[in-house]
């Protein structure tokens, strides 16, 4: 089985193949999405959450911190977005730097509480904080809106100094996203493959050792935490916008166990982009299955189950399975290099 | 004055004295071994030492510098690397990221987020040569979890030794390991002593008695002899109880 920490040669390379394909994919969706039954919205949905995802799995799968309270982080950037546009004034760039930072501040409050803790204590402390910032955003209606949710969210355009682009429009919005998601994607790409996304992966590996050879674990841990609770800060501040409005459902406990799932499924655990493959799986199955029958959570759920019990390693595990050939005596590695 | 010393260490664990008013030094550029029977308190002792529990009362001392009561990756970081009875790597990782990640040189770039890990290519080649060291060059590429178990015991030895230590605890290094691989062993260690100061625990009498300069016993959490290993010989103590025999 293949691991998140195996090297391979292609890693130090600020672009790679997998990019590539996901990029030409994302660009070209708007020209066929309508001609397989699905549209364009769907397509702003996948986008955002793959940058939510990605980010949760640099705590999850890399670091091996199992939140499972992570909505609460797309909640507040989501709040945090819509409280900018109707308090500080009308900006895409204010709105999202916004969401980042709230999301951002959440994840260090909670961090710092939990950094210290492992496995199960780490887990049910997640979802304890989760509960508090879903039920303060239920609760604090003069703030939030309540049940009702923050309304009249507005999309402001992208202004880029010389030219201003209205995304009010969802295909204008969808590549704005897939801009961003790109940058997400950049960023994750260098960060667990550099020194402290390494030291991330050891501590994964054996929080002990990595202790005894100088690390303060609990540093790292918290960190991670607040750089994944800032990638879905960010994508809450799109999620926001791309609904015009913010509502508390994403922070519930059942919507942070859908990311779960989704990481699981697609291969977080395996996989650089085991993510991007779970977020795609779980839209299409909700919207081509959901079109089918009601119940399609539940074979939703029927699959999830299968996948864990036959194929842990998720839909990437299975590609890599699929790609790999059997190879002729082990070859030498080139030079420096790691994980995909 | 020693380059490490412990000074009356007290540790109980609830009512258990574990450890009893323990005293102990080690010489800069000796091999030095504790022994005793199973449950001495050996590896608690080695525990205090490294920064993995805090003793009760007691001080001790890294060149002078008291590191008491410091978390282990203070410890470590002031010199004090060790290794572990039961094999504790990065399992995931390649012989080589193991020892990367050990290197303070790679430890000063823990707060580069953006940067290829292992792209500057001293790091590799300062890996390589700790490799080379405890027999495992040329096996670089290869994922931790696969090396036999003598060769996990001596990559083990590896990454304590990445951390350049001034000291190198040995955690019973010799356990799980078969006459050829102990012997291996010996010899690695016996290359090491001449750049490294050295501590070891071990239950194997004839494996530290042919490598230390100086044992200390322990038994019921105290310390009930120490000496060089002629003299331990001949000490009543360690005559008349097991130890003695089987050195």
């Amino acid at each position: 089985m293949p691991t998140l920490s195996d090297i391979s040669p292609r890693s130090a390379a600020w672009v790679t193949p997998p990019m590539l394909v996901l990029g030409f994919v994302m660009l070209s969706a708007p020209l066929w999405l309508g001609a397989v039954g699905l549209y364009q919205y769907l397509g702003i949905e996948i986008a955002i959450w793959m940058i939510y995802a990605l980010g949760f799995n640099l705590l999850f799968g890399y670091t091996g911190l199992h939140s499972f309270g992570h909505g609460a982080y797309l909640g507040v950037g989501g709040y945090a977005f819509g409280l900018f546009q109707h308090h500080v004034g009308s900006s895409l760039w204010g709105g999202l730097a916004a969401a980042i930072l709230a999301a951002g501040l959440a994840g260090v409050l909670v961090g710092a509480a939990v950094s210290h803790r492992r496995g199960i204590y780490f887990a049910l402390l997640t979802i304890a904080f989760g509960q508090v910032f879903w039920f303060s955003s239920i609760k604090l209606h003069w703030l939030t809106g309540g049940e009702d949710g923050l309304l009249n969210i507005p999309r402001p355009p992208l202004d880029l100094v010389f030219l201003e682009v209205p995304l009010g429009d969802n295909l204008s919005l969808y590549y704005f996203v897939v801009a961003v998601l790109a940058l997400a994607i950049l960023a994750l790409w260098r960060m667990v493959n550099s020194p402290f996304g390494r030291i991330l992966q050891a501590i994964r590996q054996n929080e002990m050792r990595a202790a005894f050879v100088g690390y303060e674990v609990w540093r790292f841990k918290l960190m991670a935490f607040v750089l994944s609770a800032m990638f879905a800060g960010l994508a809450g501040g799109l999620f926001a916008m791309a609904q015009e409005s913010a509502y508390p459902d994403v922070m519930s406990l059942h919507q942070s166990g859908l990311i779960v799932m989704m990481v699981l499924v697609g291969g977080g655990l395996v996989s650089f982009w085991g993510p991007v493959l779970g977020v795609v799986l779980y839209f299409v199955a909700r919207d081509v299955l959901g079109a089918l029958t009601e119940t399609w959570l539940l074979w939703y759920g029927l699959m999830f189950m299968a996948m864990v019990m036959f194929r842990p390693e998720g839909l990437a595990g299975v590609l890599h399975r699929l790609r790999r050939r059997p190879e002729p005596g082990a070859t030498p590695r080139p030079a420096a290099s790691e994980g995909a | 004055m020693a380059l490490f010393e412990a000074r009356n260490i007290h540790k109980r664990f609830g009512a258990r004295v574990v450890l009893e008013d323990i005293s102990l030094s080690f010489e800069e550029g000796q091999v030095s071994g504790i022994m005793g029977p199973n449950g001495a308190g050996k590896t608690t002792c080695f525990h205090v030492l490294t920064g993995r529990h805090a003793p009760d009362r007691g001080e001790i001392l890294l060149q002078g510098r008291s590191i008491v009561s410091l978390p282990p990756q203070r410890v470590a970081r002031l010199g004090v690397a060790r290794s572990f009875q039961i094999m504790n790597l990065f399992d995931d990782s390649t012989v080589l990221e193991n020892i990367v990640l050990a290197l303070p040189a790679f430890r000063a770039r823990r707060r580069k987020l953006f940067s290829a890990a292992f792209a500057d290519p001293g790091l590799l080649d300062a890996a390589r040569g700790i490799l080379d060291q405890v027999g495992l060059g040329g096996r670089e590429w290869e994922p931790s979890v696969s090396l036999s178990y003598g060769d996990r015991r001596a990559l083990e030895i590896g990454v304590a030794l990445a951390a350049q230590p001034r000291v190198l605890f040995l955690d019973e290094p010799t356990s799980g390991l078969g006459t050829e691989a102990t012997q291996n062993l010996a010899q690695l260690i016996k290359r090491l002593r001449q750049r490294y100061t050295i501590v070891i625990i071990e239950h194997d009498m004839r494996f530290l008695f042919q490598l230390a300069d100086r044992i200390s016993v322990i038994h019921w959490g105290q310390v009930i002899a120490e000496g060089t290993p002629e003299q331990l010989r001949a000490n009543k103590w360690v005559q008349r109880s097991a130890l003695g025999e089987l050195a």
